[in-house]
């Protein structure tokens, strides 16, 4: 474990779960579109929907949407910013079955009318896990580099990525693979010891088998 | 890269001390020069500074209106020199209340480990800095003797309230600052691991009962009290009172009796303080 998660990170109070992780779960799922959010439909579970208020998670969360990091003082006044920003939001009360207390399910459309959905719980100290993206099942932190790829689910598909990886010397230090049904949508999660170049991520984009990449850097708290 | 009490008394001496045993460990881990982890740690101190500053002005309150401005009555109260506490624990206490409530006014704190348990470390070391000389880098080197142990507690029993109550958050953060100011006090490796002890076993069985859910009531007073607990503990080890259970299996009994804490003791929200109706009722209006 981490030195700098039992002294860290700076954030912006009052809970490392309801306030810090709820803004990396903003930012993470921000991140993840890659573009400016103009709408976002926030669905809180759990403790999040009985404490939001209180512990400003509400304010968290549009905050990491607008790409605010856990210790910018703006965070209080995220709700403003936004229409300021022209981020509509709107939060609503869910009950998802068997998701852990501190989740949250955003649906984001960025300026070009993409569309994502994301859900991703706060497990404590700051920490966050995305558990569901896009429909699919789904599992990382978003502590390490990590490159999401989607494709069509075709023998060599996999291969063909790890391929252009292995070609550039980057480590895969985790990996994982989700699909909804066979030969159709599916996704790698991969957390890379290094940092890929464009070139590295264009490649991949270029697959035949590649629908879209996404890279989130590590996090830098340190 | 995760260490037990033992073993970090262990690394001490190779390395010299916890300190210089936590830089090395952290700096392999991230790939970085041990200086750089000792900047990362001085910039966390200067933002305990900051919540110090902030969390002690008058007119400072949370969203709710339960908390903020009390670290400014007791600074007051010590400043006109009738402190029980005196001097060194007096300035502790008032500083782990005005970072705790910094932090329930949405401002920027340290988690330490929390963001509940945020008061207990930067009390205990900017007191230490102001009244007994400390230079601030052996300030950042007793935070790593802190951070070792929040380590050793968070992997053996828990950091989290919700699954092991205050004595997870408050209890670790008394046993972070005791070890760390029974380094600064020139104490060895051992009497750091006593002193964490110690502080945690002062703290066994502490509840978590926030009014409402939220960070305030009863969490701002008990990085107060926590604060006392982290002072007395690290003056018994100092002394040379040995921990008469090993240190690492007083962490395993917390871990053990945060098990048996019943859900609504910990962090629902809905037994203990979080009960109570003169509260609740001021909630509510």
């Amino acid at each position: 474990m981490d030195l700098f998660d039992l002294i860290g990170p700076v954030m912006i109070g009052p809970s490392s779960s309801h306030t810090a992780g709820a803004a990396r779960i903003g930012l993470t799922a921000r991140m993840l579109l890659g573009e400016k959010i103009v709408r976002a439909e926030i669905g809180l579970h759990g403790s999040f929907a009985k404490t939001y208020h209180g512990h400003g998670t509400d304010r968290a969360i549009v905050g990491g949407l607008l790409g605010m990091p856990v210790d910018d003082e703006r965070l209080r006044e995220s709700l403003q910013i936004a229409r300021e920003w022209g981020l509509t939001y709107s939060f609503y009360i869910i009950n998802i079955r068997g998701a852990h207390p501190n989740t949250v399910r955003v649906t984001i459309t960025g300026e070009s009318g993409a569309v994502l959905t994301m859900e991703a719980a706060s497990v404590g100290g700051g920490n966050i896990e995305v558990h569901r993206l896009d429909g699919l099942q789904v599992n990382f932190t978003g502590k390490e580099n990590t490159m999401i790829i989607r494709h069509v689910d075709i023998p060599g598909a996999i291969a063909n990525v790890t391929g252009v990886l292995a070609r550039q010397g980057l480590n895969i230090a985790n990996m994982q693979g989700y699909r909804r049904e066979a030969g159709g949508d599916a996704m790698i999660v991969i957390e890379l010891d290094g940092l890929p170049d464009d070139t590295t991520v264009e490649s991949i984009r270029a697959l035949p088998c590649v629908q879209g990449v996404t890279f989130m850097k590590r996090r830098s708290d340190l | 890269m995760d260490y037990t009490l033992r073993e970090w008394v262990g690394l001490a001496r190779i390395h010299g001390s916890i300190a210089e045993a936590a830089v090395a460990v952290q700096a392999r881990e991230n790939g970085v020069s041990p200086e750089q982890v000792r900047e990362t740690m001085c910039h966390h101190l200067h933002c305990m500074q900051e919540a110090v500053a902030n969390g002690i002005e008058e007119n400072v309150r949370s969203v709710t209106g339960l908390t903020g401005g009390q670290a400014a009555k007791l600074l007051a109260r010590l400043n006109g020199g009738s402190s029980l506490c005196g001097g060194l624990l007096g300035k502790a206490e008032t500083y782990a209340l005005a970072t705790a409530e910094c932090n329930a006014c949405m401002g920027k704190i340290v988690a330490a480990p929390t963001a509940g348990a945020c008061g207990i470390l930067p009390g205990a070391i900017l007191a230490m800095m102001e009244e007994k000389g400390v230079t601030e880098a052996a300030a950042v080197e007793a935070m790593f003797v802190a951070a070792a142990v929040g380590q050793s507690i968070a992997t053996q029993a828990s950091i989290s309230g919700a699954e092991g109550g205050c004595q997870a958050e408050c209890g670790t953060g008394a046993a972070m600052a005791a070890a760390a100011l029974a380094y600064l006090e020139g104490g060895s490796a051992q009497q750091s691991a006593d002193a964490a002890a110690f502080a945690l076993m002062n703290l066994l069985g502490l509840v978590c009962d926030p009014v409402g859910g939220l960070v305030e009531v009863p969490c701002v007073y008990r990085n107060v009290g926590s604060s006392g607990v982290a002072f007395t503990a690290a003056d018994m080890a100092l002394a040379g009172i040995c921990c008469p259970i090993e240190p690492d299996e007083v962490i395993l009994a917390m871990k053990e009796v945060g098990d048996a804490m019943p859900p609504s003791l910990r962090e629902t929200g809905e037994g203990g303080c979080a009960a109570c109706e003169s509260i609740c009722a001021r909630l509510r209006m």
